[in-house]
């Protein structure tokens, strides 16, 4: 499934419009994207440029008015509703801005919950829980409800739940979106360590220090994508100095 | 290259020589190499850009001025600088004169926000796609820092460092956006 070469992701003249006439809304316009394997991709742009509802069509969870969408190799688009509803639970990992965790489960419980749905034994779901609890640093609180935990903590638990079935692709909408800047801090930490370890991810947002993290920046507007930054690869050494200091090194000298 | 010829500037280096320099001789009487060793270690990544030997050229204009003086120590066989400076009693007034200032480097908009206005008023240029490199450019240098600062160690100083130098940034993109309302519906308006 994942032949070198293959985008994880592609997109072809992806379109999602609302209403009729006059009042015809185009919140995702003409949208064509690849996101490689292991690639991590933010998509930027002001609220109400149609980021959300193109990362809503990308895993899913709602669908298109038009184009076409593939998934690994695998035309997603025109799946029926049960052949989504399994691909969303199997194969696509999803992080909200606000955590969507189940008050009632700890947080332990989150993680295991997806693995369950998709059949896996209570041993094994148990197991990869605590593993994936260790690998975002809170193997100690795996037993505490979500409204013992910060805001961080629980954006973590949402991420290890995210990665429980082993994602091709994992989708974050906003993720620091209701955090402050210490726990903005500690899910940085962890989407960077997302990104080393091969994880693909598409994350959308407006806050510029998240999609930092990217390989590839793209900024949409009117639900179109209007421009493209490689943020890897290549700026460094004849970057001007920071707001306030002088000219570059080279150059002084 | 990197983060190194990115951040720090000789004149800025040089500013840190002239009064970081003079001020950290007053912990105590130090050799050269402890007074570059302890500036490389605040600085962490971004000392890198530092030239070893400006350490030395400040040391000595330092004491042509009369604010630090020399002598020569035992010191040992492997290192070639057997000085010790110290503080005068004139080094240490301008110590507490330089602690007692209030300065803040400047962010440079002005010129940026010129050239935005000059460049749509001539017709040369289209102002957003100006913002729309700058926004690039300052990205690029953000999530640079932003990687540096993420693997400093909690409460490493040079860390903290970093930290202010990716508020800065996140919050130049932030006036970069409010450029892109702006001239956004500037040209909504002209059309």
């Amino acid at each position: 499934m994942n032949d070198v070469g293959v985008p994880v992701l592609r997109v072809r003249g992806l379109c999602k419009q609302y209403g009729k006439g006059e009042g015809l809304v185009r919140a995702v316009d003409e949208v064509d994207l690849d996101v490689a394997s292991g690639e991590t991709v933010a998509v930027m742009g002001p609220s109400g440029c149609g980021k959300s509802t193109l990362l809503h069509l990308l895993g899913g969870l709602d669908r298109a008015s038009g184009g076409e969408l593939w998934l690994a190799g695998q035309r997603i688009d025109q799946l029926g509703e049960r052949a989504l509803a399994r691909l969303r639970r199997d194969r696509v990992g999803f992080i909200f801005q606000a955590f969507h965790l189940m008050d009632e489960l700890t947080a332990a419980e989150n993680v295991e919950l997806p693995a369950l749905l998709a059949g896996r034994s209570a041993r094994w779901s148990r197991r990869r829980a605590a593993e994936l609890l260790e690998r975002v640093g809170l193997a100690e609180r795996a037993a505490h409800l979500p409204s013992a935990l910060s805001g961080g903590q629980r954006q973590r638990v949402a991420v290890a739940r995210a990665l429980v079935g082993d994602p091709q692709l994992v989708l974050a909408d906003e993720p620091t979106g209701n955090l402050d800047s210490q726990a903005t801090v500690e899910v940085l930490r962890l989407f960077e360590d997302l990104h080393s370890s091969g994880q693909t991810l598409v994350i959308v947002t407006h806050d510029s220090r998240i999609a930092a993290t990217a390989d590839r920046l793209i900024t949409m507007r009117d639900g179109a994508f209007v421009d493209e930054t490689r943020l890897t690869g290549g700026s460094a050494g004849n970057l001007g100095a920071l707001a306030g200091l002088a000219e570059p090194y080279e150059q002084e000298i | 290259m990197g983060l190194t010829a990115i951040y720090l500037t000789v004149r800025e280096v040089q500013f840190v020589q002239q009064e970081v320099v003079l001020a950290m001789l007053a912990k105590e009487p130090s050799h050269g190499y402890e007074l570059r060793a302890r500036l490389r270690q605040a600085l962490g990544p971004l000392g890198d850009a530092m030239n070893d030997g400006q350490v030395y050229v400040t040391l000595a204009r330092l004491e042509k001025a009369g604010l630090a003086a020399s002598e020569q120590s035992a010191g040992r066989p492997d290192r070639p600088d057997r000085k010790v400076y110290a503080l005068t009693a004139a080094g240490q007034q301008r110590v507490a004169g330089w602690l007692a200032e209030v300065s803040w480097p400047r962010p440079d908009l002005t010129e940026f926000h010129l050239k935005l206005i000059a460049a749509a008023a001539a017709g040369l240029a289209d102002p957003l796609a100006i913002v729309d490199t700058q926004r690039r450019e300052l990205l690029r240098r953000l999530r640079d820092a932003q990687r540096a600062a993420l693997a400093e160690p909690d409460g490493s100083p040079a860390g903290l460092l970093l930290e202010g130098i990716v508020l800065r940034l996140q919050a130049d993109l932030r006036w970069l956006e409010a450029c892109e309302r702006n001239w956004t519906s500037h040209r909504k308006d002209h059309r």
